[in-house]
């Protein structure tokens, strides 16, 4: 009986732990979709602040957020990618190897605004590139690294050992074996990490507050300033200019990252099912 | 009976030992192997077989604390010499391995895929190479006329044909096979043993196998090794009918194993 009793309470209390966190999740959802929905229109989004944001939309600050992404993306990905790689299929394990994997983890364990002042000092001041959006990519580029290291690590590890071994034994050398026949199997799970990445480097306010500015015109060059929704919600809110159009812009940034997890969530499955 | 000079040996060991960093999992291994005859080697697990069979296309340099001694000459050249090509020594020495291994694409591209590689591209070549091979494995037929489905979904067998029929798509001079039916039932392992009889007129067949009577079946000579030893070599038929040592004699009638 005592076995039985306690398998009942185990099955009782991990179900409520799930529902406290689905709940919180879904209430956070709804809550800010509750008073963001109401303000956006089309006009919202594809009009300019207006009034330090007090009126018209926030075109300039999607644009921001899409340009800074992606810019801290195309560094990131490619270094991450290139590292795990290296540290996979390059190399034995050793000292180097543990260095390297060590600084990562130390790296990803740092508080954002360590990153934004850091980039500061370096980017905006020492290397005279101002508030812009480059330095902005780049600082959050080296804030996304060590996620896109250690998923794609994981990822190219998870690939059976028996596919090098084939591979090898057909005669490819070690890039072919990596490019053909690793990576094409890696990619959903390298994807995925780039993806978590990409959600970060969406919401981020710390780092790109010091370092890409808060200008609220739209940016014209990759050393213009510039304002991503997080930065706009943070100073809409912080400075009381207008909750409403702040619930608006968070709003637009829930949906955007839900759209981005739902699409890839769809393209990995469509892609492993492709191939296996 | 006219007298014919022996052919010069295809594969020949010369006190040839491999170490996994301390461990001498071969030791002065001395054999030759003939050109176009199905050279199979026996023993139980752990006696070093396979590392035999991976040092000839050096597949064990993959693993790490991987060393070797003495000679291994494949075609009068030690391939332990450092100007050996492996990329071309493992095209020469295809292999196979004993779960069958087919890449996550089509049936066509895992028989193009080492020709490929090989910087071939022109379709027509690629088809042509692929039936020849798929033929030549008698898979043709049962494949042709879904090239382009996805190999994982052929049965145990199949994919274990598809796997000879990769490997003769780069025309290799030896075929190197790991246990390779150790997985198959007996109806997919007599089309794997055919396969292999018809295919020793073209080739150099090295055959590491747990299944003895298989080598009796196929093997036109026999090795058996023991804890990384070589204990005899010789004509299949002389080993199982008056074998030279007494611990083959215990191996092959299951005294241990």
């Amino acid at each position: 009986m005592k076995p039985r009793l306690e398998q009942k309470v185990a099955t009782a209390v991990l179900g409520f732990f799930v529902l406290v966190t689905v709940f919180i999740l879904v209430f956070i959802i709804v809550f800010i979709l509750r008073k963001g929905l109401p303000v956006l229109s089309w006009s919202f989004l594809a009009t300019n602040p207006v009034d330090m944001g007090r009126a018209g939309g926030i075109f300039s600050t999607i644009v921001g957020t899409i340009v800074l992404t992606l810019g801290a993306l195309v560094i990131a990905a490619p270094l991450g990618v290139g590292t795990a790689i290296y540290l996979t299929e390059y190399t034995w394990e050793n000292r180097l190897t543990r260095v390297i994997r060590f600084g990562a983890d130390c790296l990803a364990g740092i508080p954002s605004i360590i990153f934004g002042l850091f980039g500061f000092i370096l980017f905006v001041t020492k290397l005279k590139m101002g508030w812009s959006i480059l330095s902005g990519s780049l600082t959050l580029s080296f804030m996304l690294l060590p996620t896109i290291i250690r998923t794609s690590e994981e990822a190219i590890r998870c690939v059976p050992a028996s596919f090098r071994e084939v591979s090898f034994s057909l005669g490819s050398t070690r890039w072919q074996m990596v490019a053909r026949v690793i990576m094409p199997s890696a990619v959903p799970g390298v994807v995925t990490g780039i993806m978590l990445s990409l959600g970060r480097a969406i919401g981020e306010t710390a780092a790109v507050i010091f370092t890409a500015g808060s200008a609220l015109r739209l940016p014209t060059s990759l050393f213009s300033s510039s304002r991503t929704m997080s930065v706009h919600f943070y100073i809409l809110a912080r400075e009381g200019i207008s909750m409403d159009n702040a619930y608006g812009t968070a709003a637009v940034l829930i949906i955007a990252i839900l759209g981005i997890n739902i699409l890839t969530y769809y393209l990995m499955n469509k892609y492993i099912r492709k191939y296996s | 009976m006219e007298q014919r000079l022996p052919a010069p040996p295809a594969i020949r060991a010369q006190g040839f030992s491999h170490y996994f960093g301390p461990e001498a999992t071969l030791k002065g291994i001395t054999l030759d192997v003939f050109p176009h005859e199905i050279f199979s080697i026996i023993g139980p697990s752990g006696s070093g077989k396979s590392t035999f069979l991976r040092s000839l296309n050096r597949l064990n340099d993959l693993i790490r604390g991987s060393r070797v001694e003495g000679r291994l000459e494949v075609e009068g050249r030690n391939i332990y010499d450092p100007e050996t090509n492996v990329v071309e020594l493992r095209r020469k020495l295809g292999m196979v391995f004993a779960t069958p291994v087919p890449l996550p694409r089509s049936i066509f591209e895992n028989v193009v895929f080492g020709v490929r590689l090989a910087g071939v591209h022109t379709s027509v070549d690629l088809d042509i190479l692929a039936r020849d091979s798929l033929e030549k494995t008698s898979l043709w037929e049962e494949v042709k006329d879904r090239l382009g489905t996805s190999a994982l979904k052929l049965s145990g067998g199949q994919q274990q044909r598809l796997c000879l029929a990769r490997i003769l798509a780069l025309r290799p001079d030896f075929i190197l096979l790991d246990e390779p039916t150790s997985g198959l039932d007996p109806i997919s392992t007599m089309k794997i043993e055919e396969t292999l009889r018809q295919l020793k007129k073209g080739y150099t067949i090295i055959l590491v196998t747990n299944n003895t009577k298989q080598a009796g079946r196929i093997a036109d000579r026999t090795a058996f090794f023991l804890n990384g030893e070589l204990v005899e070599v010789g004509p299949t038929d002389r080993m199982f009918t008056a074998p030279a040592d007494r611990r083959t004699d215990d191996y092959l009638r299951g005294r241990f194993g």
